[in-house]
């Protein structure tokens, strides 16, 4: 049986439009209300053609991913199409960064991450200005206060409202779709963990999906099982960081140490099953590594019930506390038309009411025996954004105890020998902690990466932090940055 | 009410903190590795092939933990079991030769350095930047803070300015585009200071060195007073390298 979470095509089957065609499609999946997974480029087939490929991905609750091309036809333009669709903004600007395609029509052509020939150029950007006598400029960063990744903010502010905030990344690059797309098979793996490290199994389930889909290769429902329990492991984790950083942030310390040490018994868990408290080298395509044994389910299950158990009595303090709901509360608001607008996902988006959540959408692996609960918020605010934590959390915990109900022990499975297929291209999409994780992997004539894309959800949601900080105070905007707690080198790449 | 649920809070938190970060045991890590004296199998080659990162070098063999990044492949494929990892913490070394560990032979003990603890004492304020970093050794960087390994009782804090700082902290392979503001950041620190690289990118580029997006300019400028190695390093790793560095002796506080 195939996995819902990816789609494999020989690329002579591809469905491929000219411009126009390609357009349009993207309109009619638009207006049928389907779910945009990514919009990207990829060199042209013939290397004389400088102009790009683009691909597009949909998600449909029915009828899975969709994923067709488009090329262009003779002299044709490619027209923008974000002043209609304002949630594509982000992925034009990416194709116009990395292939110099022209956007006609695009409203804001600034570099994702000035890479490429727009590296080290990071200074000469002209940022957007307000005018007027009392309005003043905040710049923050790229280097900022606590241990965190580099960006820079500019804020353009009267008084301390903030009336424009422009996200300014890339200090991050490191030219990460360049390696995967040189790297042997054996390096990927490695590369793929450390492309946002925070999300190190997120990011490896789709790579192993896809792998396993380019060369033929299906695990066991055991092993499936074994990787959603990695996944919701770092989700805990990491909604764990974010509570604990955003009680740091209104200064409520009983949060900030309680939900601090609880991420430390969660990722110690993950050390103790896999040797990484952050889930590195766990899984690999057709393989797994670490077997599970009863006396690992005892530990998961016994660490699970302590972390419920001492999480239930934090969160009460936590949302009946004053100081946290008054700092919170209305603060920084995405409202659901804007999150659908500019297609926020992941977490954030359904903290501002989007059903967004490909492990409730298509139901792939482990999900599809034991659907998890898709939770909601309504407000969109930062309080919402750590609502969301503290119920997913809840829900992940809860998956793994049922998971572990029906769970057998599972001997580790030796590194299959297989090649990927050649001719073929492959989307794999994975619900990570922010959000989805795609892939997409070309390979060519003799079976070998000819093209490997990848995308981080927080390419998407950075925007929408842009959105969130409008007529709030300045002094919010820490809040606001940590209630999304996007990543920079996922953006970056 | 609050109160109440106050003192729950406190009560379920009990006492979190490891009580000696000298003697601790991180059950189940993946950490320092040990090469036994077992000769390889003839024209064996496996391990150093399938190294990501050409941490292994077969002649006279030796793992050079600055660029390993842990991914335990090459325990895997070795058909002698030559390479093994064990729970060990102790990663940091002051010299980057150091880094090497050779057939029966680990990681040398960090040597005190005199000057450091003449001119900072038993207090060292850090200051952390990310150049590149995968966010693995920054949430590291900031669980050795946490209630858990509480580096604060040491007097090893992360401060929020390069003007309060003794030194800097960095992770990340150097990406191009952050190469400036790490030198301005650096070059905002009070004289004398010391430089510590945390992980794999941060000490040879790890797996991003082969990238043209890189620029480790800096390092050949400012070479750095201890390394860590891990991907990422574990706390215990960073903050036993620290204490051995500012010549604490033992793990009280």
């Amino acid at each position: 049986m195939s996995h819902p979470n990816v789609l494999l095509q020989p690329l002579s089957e591809l469905e491929t439009l000219d411009f126009g065609g390609f357009a349009q499609r993207l309109e009619d999946h638009f207006a049928r209300g389907q779910r945009l997974l990514s919009l990207f480029g990829s060199p042209s087939a013939d290397p004389a053609d400088s102009t790009p490929e683009l691909h597009a991905v949909f998600v449909d609750r029915e009828q899975g991913l969709i994923h067709f091309r488009g090329r262009r036809q003779g002299t044709q333009h490619y027209l923008s199409l974000t002043s209609e669709f304002p949630s594509l903004h982000c992925f034009e600007r990416e194709i116009h960064e990395q292939y110099g395609l022209a956007m006609p029509g695009h409203p804001w052509l600034k570099p994702i991450r000035f890479e490429g020939t727009n590296l080290k150029r990071m200074n000469d950007y002209p940022f957007y200005k307000l005018k007027g006598k009392e309005v003043h400029e905040v710049g923050v960063g790229p280097i900022h206060a606590g241990v965190i990744e580099p960006g820079h903010f500019r804020f353009m502010c009267y008084g301390e409202t903030v009336h424009h905030l422009e996200i300014h990344l890339g200090y991050q690059h490191r030219g990460a779709e360049a390696l995967l797309r040189q790297a042997s098979p054996r390096k990927i793996p490695p590369l793929i963990e450390s492309i946002a490290g925070d999300t190190a199994v997120g990011y490896t389930l789709g790579f192993c999906r896809a792998w396993e889909a380019l060369c033929g290769l299906t695990v066991r429902l055991e092993v499936e099982a074994i990787r959603s329990l990695g996944l919701e492991l770092e989700r805990v984790a990491m909604h764990l960081v974010g509570l604990s950083g955003l009680a740091t942030d209104v200064a409520f310390l009983p949060g900030s140490s309680t939900y601090g040490r609880l991420r430390t018994s969660v990722i110690n868990l993950s050390m103790r099953l896999c040797g990484s408290r952050f889930g590195r080298s766990w899984f690999r395509p057709g393989e797994l590594r670490f077997p599970f044994n009863q006396s690992h389910k005892d530990d998961v299950r016994k660490t699970v019930q302590q972390v419920q158990t001492d999480i239930a009595i934090i969160n009460n303090l936590f949302q009946k506390s004053k100081t946290v709901q008054h700092r919170l509360c209305t603060t920084g608001t995405v409202p659901t038309p804007l999150a659908q607008e500019i297609g926020l996902v992941g977490m954030a988006g359904r903290a501002s009411g989007l059903s967004c959540d490909l492990r409730n959408e298509l139901r792939g692996g482990a999900y599809a025996q034991h659907p998890i609960p898709l939770v909601v918020e309504s407000t969109g605010d930062c309080w919402a954004r750590g609502l969301i934590r503290i119920h997913e959390i809840d829900t992940s915990l809860n998956w793994i105890m049922q998971l572990l109900d029906t769970l057998p022990e599972v001997e580790a499975e030796p590194p299959p020998k297989a090649e990927p297929r050649p001719n073929c291209i492959v989307v794999s999409c994975e619900e990570g902690w922010r959000g989805e994780v795609m892939h997409c992997i070309q390979t060519d004539a003799d079976g070998k990466v000819a093209h490997y894309k990848v995308q981080d959800p927080s390419l998407r949601n950075w925007f929408g932090l842009a959105q969130a900080v409008k007529n709030n105070a300045i002094y919010d905007f820490p809040i606001c940055n940590k209630s999304f707690d996007l990543s920079y080198c996922g953006n970056d790449l | 009410m609050n109160l109440l649920d106050a003192l729950k809070v406190r009560d379920s938190q009990g006492k979190q903190f490891v009580p000696d970060v000298r003697a601790a045991n991180p059950v189940g890590f993946r950490g320092l590795p040990v090469i036994t004296d077992t000769p390889c199998q003839q024209g064996c080659t496996e391990c150093s092939d399938c190294c990501p990162t050409t941490a292994i070098q077969l002649q006279k063999f030796s793992l050079d933990l600055g660029r390993c990044v842990w991914c335990d492949e090459c325990v895997r494929v070795c058909p002698k079991d030559k390479i093994a990892f064990t729970a060990g913490y102790r990663t940091a070394s002051r010299t980057r030769d150091g880094l090497l560990v050779h057939e029966g032979r680990g990681l040398g003990p960090v040597e005190a350095s005199e000057a450091i603890r003449k001119i900072f004492g038993r207090s060292l304020k850090l200051r952390s930047v990310s150049a590149g970093g995968c966010n693995g050794c920054e949430l590291e960087i900031n669980a050795m803070a946490n209630v858990n390994f509480d580096c604060g009782r040491y007097g090893i804090d992360i401060v929020a300015s390069p003007r309060h700082a003794d030194g800097l902290i960095l992770s990340g392979p150097i990406s191009a585009n952050m190469a400036e503001a790490l030198e301005l950041c650096y070059e905002g620190m009070p004289d004398p200071k010391v430089v510590i690289a945390v992980g794999a990118c941060a000490i040879s580029g790890g797996i991003f060195e082969p990238s043209p997006a890189l620029d480790r300019s800096f390092l050949g400028r400012f070479a750095p007073d201890l390394y860590v190695a891990g991907c990422p390093p574990h706390p215990l790793s960073i903050v036993n390298g620290i204490l051995d560095l500012m010549g604490h002796t033992d793990g009280r506080w």
